[in-house]
């Protein structure tokens, strides 16, 4: 899904990139329109399809309800209040979990990256510890947390620390070593080098840490909640299965969906805007004034 | 000997031809340098004297030295052996009075020309860096992100960038060196025209005979580590006429050495 809008969004950003090898066979205002159909033509086929499929008896409603059937339950859960509530409780923990498993993250991955010593102290514990998938840590994390809050977002900063650590540490070692001695030539003390050399030539990388980071964080938060929860969710997936609301569950991974897509636009905003200088981002910023 | 002669002859007739020039600059001296890396040695013994503000132009082939000089010039890097003086002092370090024009612009991609300029961040630093863009002739620039100049105004704001400080030495690693002929000789002149009126010492390391014979008035060739020629550019300035029988002459005798 990224993917696909990533390449989408390469596509609009210059008129260059759409001259390209595939021919394009409608044109004028009418190509135009095409275009921005197109994408939507074969999933609104689909939904038409599935609901037409699950109406006339082709497929057990009951296992895969149609799509009315989801807007239905959408629309009576948005009611009653509790499908707020249970995204309330996800992104509340999501959030608290990035903040601290990023903070540490990014303040480790700063600090090894400047110096030495302290990657020589820390950087090979933290590579053999990312070796292990945090997912695994449940049974374990339970066992130390009990299944409150405190597991949840202790599995979630887990899963959002290692690729932000990676990529500020990543980042921070890659700054251009010709800026940085330029710098020193003119004279800027520490605190301005990191400040305006090291941080913002670190910050696209830092930002592709985010983008991965925010994966961890919903696939963590699903699977931590599916498990032990009393809201979020996760919780009322797992809770309308019991009671086989099969519209529910479907609707609750459409909700999953959503969210990760609001990260993603997110993180894409503040890309395009602390990225202006990027040549990358340059007729974005022209595009949108 | 009777080139260092003849080279302080010059220096009287060209301060007595520019309507009194501002004598800012810094005299620089090597005397005996060596620098090696593990086996290799890549300067040897190499001595030289520049007399306060003078233009001074390096020659010599791809590796042989001459970015590896200014280094130890700019005290970017420690001589193996032998000293650096400016100004009569040794060098031990960066000094504020050198800046140091690099091979590529290095400019900051994330702070716009403005910023870039006044990196140092001195006071009224965004006032003196609109000022300097207009003398190198990038006025009205300043908001602009690096990315979006022409290798030919980078280098202008690099350039920019080194003289806001009032450098008393200017070192310039073939900074034109990638840039086209006729930006390179929009870029010499600006050059020339910074140097008579600011005085800085400058010392221009390139591979361009021409360039060089276009803009010093002294030429030195640095090959195996030392100094195979030492020669006066005895030529009224501005040197505008490109076909010069001397300048010829004198470009001919450069590449010979080199
Ligand atoms: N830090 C270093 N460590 C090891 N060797 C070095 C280092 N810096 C330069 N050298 C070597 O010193 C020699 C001279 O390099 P230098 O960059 O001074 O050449 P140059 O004359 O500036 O060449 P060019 O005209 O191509 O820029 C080269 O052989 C280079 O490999
Ligand atoms: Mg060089």
């Amino acid at each position: 899904m990224a993917e696909a809008s990533l390449a989408g969004s390469k596509n609009d950003t210059s008129n260059v990139t759409r001259k390209s090898p595939v021919s394009d066979t409608a044109s004028g205002a009418g190509g135009v329109l095409w275009q921005r159909l197109a994408p939507w033509a074969l999933p609104i086929a689909i939904l038409i399809l599935w609901e037409i499929a699950s109406r006339s008896g082709l497929v057990t409603a009951r296992l895969i309800p149609a799509p009315t059937s989801v807007a239905a339950a959408f629309w009576r859960l948005l009611l009653d209040g509790s499908l707020l509530y249970h995204t309330l409780a996800s992104t509340q923990r999501a959030v608290i979990g990035l903040l601290i498993g990023g903070g540490v993250g990014f303040v480790l991955g700063v600090v090894n990256g400047l110096w030495r010593p302290a990657e020589t102290f820390l950087d090979s514990t933290i590579q053999m510890v990312r070796n292990v998938p945090h997912l695994a840590l449940i049974p374990l994390v339970i066992l130390w947390f009990g299944i409150g809050e405190t597991a949840k977002i202790f599995l979630v900063s887990v899963g959002v620390f290692f690729p932000i650590y990676m990529n500020t540490f990543y980042g921070v070692r890659t700054i251009d070593p010709q800026v940085v001695e330029m710098a020193e030539v003119y004279g800027l003390n520490r605190r301005a080098m990191i400040l305006r050399i090291i941080l913002p030539g670190a910050l696209p990388s830092i930002l592709v840490g985010l983008r991965y980071a925010l994966g961890f964080m919903w696939l963590t938060l699903i699977v931590a909640e599916t498990i032990s929860a009393t809201n979020g969710i996760g919780y009322m997936t797992m809770n309308a299965r019991e009671f086989l609301q099969t519209d529910v569950v479907l609707l609750g991974i459409i909700v999953y969906a959503l969210l990760g897509k609001v990260a993603d636009l997110a993180t894409r905003a503040i890309e395009r805007r602390v990225l202006s200088w990027h040549p990358a981002y340059q007729g974005q910023e022209k595009g949108t004034p | 000997m009777t080139l260092a002669l003849k080279s302080s002859h010059t220096a009287q007739r060209l301060e007595t031809r520019q309507s009194a020039p501002p004598v800012n600059g810094l005299p620089l001296s090597l005397s005996n340098v060596e620098k090696r890396f593990g086996a290799l040695s890549v300067l040897e013994k190499f001595s030289l004297d520049v007399p306060a503000g003078r233009f001074l132009a390096v020659v010599g082939r791809s590796g042989g030295g001459k970015s590896t000089l200014m280094r130890l010039i700019a005290g970017l890097d420690k001589p193996t052996s032998g000293t650096v003086a400016i100004g009569g002092e040794t060098v031990e370090g960066l000094n504020p009075d050198v800046r140091l024009l690099f091979q590529e612009a290095r400019l900051v991609p994330w702070q716009r020309v403005g910023e870039n300029v006044g990196i140092a961040r001195g006071p009224d630093w965004q006032e003196t860096a609109r000022a300097t863009l207009r003398d190198v002739g990038l006025e009205g620039r300043e908001n602009d992100w690096p990315s979006v100049l022409s290798g030919g105004q980078k280098q202008r704001v690099a350039l920019a960038r080194a003289l806001v400080s009032q450098p008393r030495i200017l070192l310039l690693d073939e900074p034109f060196g990638a840039l086209d002929a006729l930006t390179r000789i929009e870029m010499h002149r600006l050059l020339e025209t910074l140097w008579t009126a600011r005085g800085f010492t400058t010392v221009l390391i390139t591979h361009d005979v021409a360039e060089a014979v276009a803009l010093a008035d002294r030429v030195v060739v640095l090959r195996e580590g030392a100094v195979a020629l030492d020669i006066d550019i005895d030529l009224d300035r501005p040197r505008r006429e490109l076909a010069d029988p001397r300048a010829v002459d004198l470009q001919r005798r450069i590449l010979e050495a080199v």
